[in-house]
């Protein structure tokens, strides 16, 4: 195990052989060693976070063919930077109406469900948090904490936008937690184990990542992420042309910084999770070496967090009946049918006639889900065909003019 | 295994400690100047009216009910997924049929309009 192998076990081993020598009890040693750990993956999300919002500003700039920061550092690589700095000297206000302690728990609380969901990740082999044995549902669990810091953000603000956000945030953040539960799901059964460790080394082989076994279930996912964390297609809590800021609209300085914080975080650790669930993680090639795991994590993440921006800065945002349609009466039952189809075959494939480490387990469960693809567009295709969508344009109308002044008669001749 | 949360339990103690530090430093660093004026509420520019803490629309308590009972089936369906391997295929069935029922339940909210929006 040398350095440039696996840097973080070679100093963890060092510091326990250190702390030994000292002789400190072998408890206290696990505490300290933990909290090291612990620091050292709070920090990373928290750091990269300012990286985060370059990439995403720079990258939206890009698609709407604007330059983005350029002033700050080389590239405009430091205006976060000083985003931070003006933002930590700005004045901190309360509004007076506020319920003022459950208006300064949210922005914690939204920073805490984000981090929380840190610990179970693995960046590499070994390179885990915790592999708790429940971490499938301790990401869901910790991940409604999100919701609570938005609605309660948006309530205690006591301004009628807000309100209206934490509304909204009622309706779609609680519906979409329904098929993001659901697809979830399906990694879970597929590895047959709730540990995102084990779900990871489930899919050793390029053909056994659980994105060719259920792609419908990976789409799903990514999303009801998406409109977890609110972000475009899905802002209806944050709209800023309808309702100015949403739930965030009486916070100023750090505690927007906070709140700002959690949701690009929140941006990110979705697209950590896809890839983690539906695309065999840190796995890749020369994943022997943690190094090397931990490049192919962060590279395949990103190309996610593309996704995510990408979709961000593409698609306009949808209506609150659209939205919640789209959920109810697609993803969920659509989720479900996925579910119970991938279940009865994997049962059959697997448990049924034995056939675990060949091509044959994805490719049947890749061809039962292009059916179910086709059949529920199939389904659209008659369900659009019945009732012909509604021309949103007007009748022809005139125009308003400006009134013309009254016509002059005509200039008698001079002659005569 | 209690190694594992302790792992979560100091990641409680230092996500919390995240946010509340850069806002302590941001309350010594920054100015502190309340005024009437910048302290109301605000909507725009223009004078709050009325009550702001309305009671929300039933309809949002419906969207949470039905949302209530799919998360419950997951909480029921996570064990059943991760215990594969030993059911027989009667158990498979019979959680398929669980689903299906739940499914049901939602067909009956559609078809009784709950979930349009209005």
């Amino acid at each position: 195990m040398g350095f440039f192998n696996d840097p973080i076990h070679f100093i963890a081993a060092w510091l326990e052989g250190l702390f030994t020598g000292w002789g400190l009890p072998a408890g206290l040693i696990n505490v300290i060693l933990t909290f090291l750990g612990v620091f050292l993956v709070a920090n990373f999300g928290m750091l990269y976070v300012i990286f985060l919002i370059w990439v995403e500003r720079k990258l939206a700039a890009r698609m709407q063919d604007r330059l983005g920061p350029n002033r700050v550092g080389p590239y405009g690589l430091f205006q976060t930077i000083a985003d931070i700095v003006k933002l930590f000297t700005k004045e901190d206000t309360t509004p007076e109406g506020a319920d003022k302690a459950v208006f300064n728990i949210a922005p914690i609380m939204a920073v805490v469900s984000v981090l929380l969901i840190w610990a179970v990740i693995p960046f590499a082999e070994g390179w885990i948090g915790t592999d708790l044995s429940v971490g499938a549902l301790y990401i869901v669990a910790v991940g409604s904490f999100g919701i609570v810091a938005t609605l309660i953000a948006g309530w205690s603000s006591n301004n009628k936008f807000a309100l209206l956000g934490a509304f909204r945030t009622v309706a779609q953040l609680v519906s979409y937690e329904v098929p993001l539960v659901l697809s979830l799901m399906i990694p879970v059964l597929l590895a047959r184990s709730m540990g995102i460790g084990s779900i990871v080394e489930a899919q050793t082989n390029w053909y056994s990542i659980f994105f060719f076994m259920a792609p419908i279930a990976a789409l799903i996912f990514f999303i009801s992420s998406i409109a977890e964390v609110g972000r475009t297609p899905f802002d209806l809590l944050e709209a800023e042309s309808e309702i100015v800021a949403g739930f965030h609209i009486e916070y100023s300085g750090a505690k927007f910084a906070m709140i700002f914080a959690a949701e690009f975080l929140h941006a990110f650790t979705i697209s950590v999770l896809t890839i983690t669930l539906f695309f065999g993680g840190w796995q890749g090639l020369g994943d022997q070496y943690p190094l090397v795991a931990w490049v192919w994590f962060m590279v395949k993440s990103m190309m996610a967090y593309f996704t995510v921006a990408w979709i961000r800065t593409t698609l306009p945002r949808l209506r609150i009946d659209h939205m919640l349609n789209y959920n109810w009466k697609f993803l969920t039952p659509l989720a479900l049918a996925v579910l119970v189809v991938t279940a009865l075959l994997d049962w059959l494939i697997v448990n049924g006639f034995g056939t675990t480490e060949t091509i044959w387990r994805p490719a049947i469960l890749f061809a039962a889900n292009v059916l179910i693809g086709w059949v529920t567009y199939a389904l659209l295709r008659r369900r659009a065909a019945q009732r012909p969508a509604r021309l949103v344009v007007g009748t022809p109308r005139p125009v308003a003019r400006p009134p013309q002044p009254p016509a002059q008669p005509e200039p008698e001749a001079a002659a005569d | 295994m209690l190694d594992n949360w302790l792992f979560v339990g100091l990641m409680l103690v230092v996500a919390i400690g995240f946010p509340i530090v850069p806002i302590l430093v941001a309350r010594l660093i920054g100015p502190s100047r309340p005024n009437r004026i910048k302290s109301e509420t605000y909507e725009c520019g223009i004078e709050t009216v009325g009550e702001t803490w309305v009671q929300f629309k039933v309809q949002y308590y419906i969207y949470a009910l039905v949302f209530l009972i799919f998360d419950i089936e997951a909480v029921f369906l996570f064990p059943w997924a991760v215990a594969f391997d030993q059911l027989a295929l009667f158990a498979v069935v019979e959680g398929i049929i669980f689903i299906i029922i739940l499914f049901g339940g939602l067909l009956y909210a559609w078809n009784r309009g709950i979930l349009e929006w209005v």
